[in-house]
């Protein structure tokens, strides 16, 4: 059976081209870039070939991109960068949706005696402005938003929220962790002071990021240690992901608006005909600001799992928001923050699309869905009296 | 991912006893759509021999719950209503050749279907869930399904708690109210042996052990200075190392058949203990 893999904001298929410019440092080259000799030292200008792609894809320069070992680290590494650099503020202001690499990072310093806002958000997902401003005062540190959602792939307006915070002073992360390589970025134009970014969302490996942080900025190492990164990142380097990551960024920014394009097409695809084909589904997320490859439906009174192993039977892969996927008792932090109703809320499936999915794929899950919800329904004391309600107003 | 055995996601895949009895002789309805699952067990019982002729289920729920629930009708189906009650959350793990311990709150929510069922057919008003004191405000789960579930299954720990009943799965605030209820269950009688003396899994057995050696014995020889390490159980063959000046102490023959005769009363009289 094959796999049909709609699940890339979990993580994506090292693309064949990333993988071909990484092998080489895998296996002939494997020397140390800080040794003196040119077999390790040459690797040198691999990594800064890789630091100067990463950088084009995001309008930055390259010296200010830092190579992290993923995603959370590099957010990790943001706030507490601000921290470190400004120890007389002890406000940190972030939101009610972030990834738990931001929200357990501000829980922990919240144990540290650093005072938390988490910012609310609007039924559709997006931050509530109001909120943001209010938040905001003279002992604030740093903001940190994401970019994009990973569960329901609502953009936050960060480009408008850094106008406003650079007149205050406050310093801005942005954790585009599911944006980068997905839709267009350009730092030039968004002056945010640091933003987080991870190989493995967009076709690189796992095991490698990058920590963009603005010329100028104050920054402080979270790994310490050797000089390596012009001493601002710790630890020998990752040459072969770190080279991969560089390739991957290439490859992204090479057909960006062709893949939106594309992307937005099947996406598009499944959600209008599971919207037509399945009663009593929603939409999950602000859809006019959306990333173009993800989709969150809530199929209400059906439990994620559920659906998802049903699913599995096909080789389709998912995710879900549900309890039961989420490794804890509680259902999706994100759905609840923005209110999703306890029946969809467990019945909630993200579908996230990469440019190696096709439209017989999505045709796929579009065949198989209907009939899973419909028998999970069945199954369901709420779903049956849920069924006859609908059949009798429609008779 | 869970890792759940074939059986489980044969039962889930293809369930037994699915659906509705027109005009049930009972009704058990459990849990909640916003605590995640819910079971409907609906029972046709023979009014002179107090059978259960039929038993059908609907649930809402992940693929373990609605696998709990078919095994439950399965299990009870052709039993009379007191044979029924004899049948405990662990026998449905068991038919189901085990749960994912995250997942032991299916097996406890198909056994209060059940319960709540057989109330219906006896024409016992609906309680359980009011009477008590809710505990945890996440779940509502009361103190009492609590102690009774601790004790029906031997549990000792907050976490055991959440697998089975949620309880302290969410904001965490009850955790140490629960810790207290646990204190206070096992402080009174000591860990007694499963009430009903039947097979416990291996697993269970080993966590059982582990628990008894840590919280029952190495206090006492650690206040001697002395120590002992669980290094393996095989079936009932429990290998201890002995450490720090239990090492090599003239006692320690001694000090091994004192902790086999803790391990038979407090888990299975087949226990032996060697040292390594």
């Amino acid at each position: 059976m094959d796999t049909i893999y709609f699940d890339n904001n979990a993580t994506t298929n090292i693309a064949p081209e990333v993988l071909n410019e990484m092998l080489p440092y895998l296996r002939e080259f494997y020397g140390n870039p800080s040794s003196m000799h040119t077999f390790g030292g040459q690797l040198h200008r691999k990594i800064e070939e890789a630091r100067q792609k990463v950088a084009k894809l995001i309008g930055a320069e390259p010296e200010e991109i830092i190579f992290t070992s993923c995603g959370t680290e590099s957010d990790n590494a943001a706030i507490m960068s601000a921290a470190e650099s400004f120890p007389n503020k002890r406000h940190i202001v972030t939101s009610r949706v972030e990834h738990p690499a931001v929200l357990n990072f501000c829980k922990h310093l919240a144990r540290k005696g650093y005072r938390v806002t988490y910012i609310p958000v609007t039924k559709h997902g997006q931050i509530n402005m109001d909120e943001l401003l209010k938040a905001l005062d003279e002992d604030t540190l740093i903001v940190s938003l994401m970019y994009a959602n990973n569960e329901t792939g609502v953009i936050f307006p960060i480009a408008e929220i850094v106008d406003f915070l650079k007149e205050k002073g406050i310093l801005l992360h942005t954790d585009a962790v599911q944006a980068v390589g997905k839709v267009p970025i350009d730092i030039s134009k968004m002056p945010v002071d640091m933003l987080s970014l991870s190989g493995h969302k967009l076709h690189a490996p796992k095991g490698v990021g990058a920590l963009y942080v603005r010329k100028g900025t104050r920054f402080h190492p979270y790994i310490i240690g050797g000089h390596q990164e012009h001493g601002r990142r710790a630890g020998t380097e990752n040459v072969a992901s770190i080279a991969a990551l560089g390739k991957a960024c290439e490859l992204a920014g090479e057909n960006l608006y062709k893949e939106m394009q594309y992307l937005k097409g099947l996406r598009d695809k499944i959600e209008n005909a599971l919207l037509k084909l399945c009663p009593n589904t929603i939409i999950n997320g602000d859809t006019n600001n959306r990333l173009p490859n993800t989709t969150n439906i809530s199929f209400e009174y059906v439990e994620g799992e559920a659906i998802l192993l049903r699913l599995n039977e096909f080789g389709i892969c998912a995710s879900s928001g549900s309890a039961c996927t989420s490794g804890s008792l509680e259902p999706s932090h994100v759905l609840r923050a923005m209110g999703v109703p306890a029946t969809a809320i467990h019945g909630s499936i993200r579908f996230s699309l990469s440019r190696y999915n096709t439209e017989a794929e999505v045709d796929k899950v579009i065949e198989v869905m209907p009939a899973i919800i419909k028998e999970l329904r069945q199954f369901s004391p709420f779903g049956r009296d849920k069924q006859k309600t609908d059949s009798l107003s429609k008779n | 991912m869970w890792e759940y055995t074939d059986k489980v996601k044969e039962h889930f895949l293809h369930p037994k006893n699915i659906g509705e009895i027109e005009n049930p002789d009972a009704v058990g309805d459990v849990g909640s759509i916003v605590c995640g699952d819910a079971l409907r067990l609906y029972l046709r019982v023979d009014k002179d021999s107090g059978r259960i002729i039929d038993a059908k289920f609907q649930t809402f729920g992940c693929a373990s719950a609605i696998a709990s629930s078919s095994a439950l009708t399965e299990l009870i189906k052709g039993k009379n209503i007191d044979e029924a009650l004899q049948i405990t959350n662990q026998d449905i793990a068991e038919f189901l050749g085990g749960l994912p311990k995250e997942k032991m709150h299916c097996s406890v929510m198909g056994r209060e279907a059940l319960e709540a069922a057989v109330a219906n057919y006896r024409g016992q008003p609906k309680v359980v869930e009011e009477e008590g004191r809710i505990l945890c405000k996440c779940f509502n789960v009361t103190e009492e399904k609590i102690r009774k579930v601790a004790i029906e299954n031997h549990i000792t720990t907050v976490d055991e708690i959440t697998d089975y009943t949620k309880a302290g799965g969410g904001c965490g605030e009850c955790s140490g109210e629960i810790e207290a209820i646990l204190r206070d269950i096992w402080s009174l009688k000591k860990p007694e042996k499963p009430a009903v003396q039947k097979k416990i899994t291996n697993l269970q057995k080993i966590a059982l052990i582990q628990e008894i050696i840590e919280r029952e014995i190495r206090p006492g020889l650690q206040a001697d200075s002395g120590d002992i390490e669980l290094v393996d159980i095989d079936g009932n063959k429990v290998i201890v190392a002995l450490r720090g000046m239990c090492t090599g102490c003239l006692m320690a023959d001694v000090t091994i058949k004192g902790i086999q005769d803790k391990l038979k009363e407090l888990v299975s009289e087949e226990i032996i203990v060697e040292a390594q």
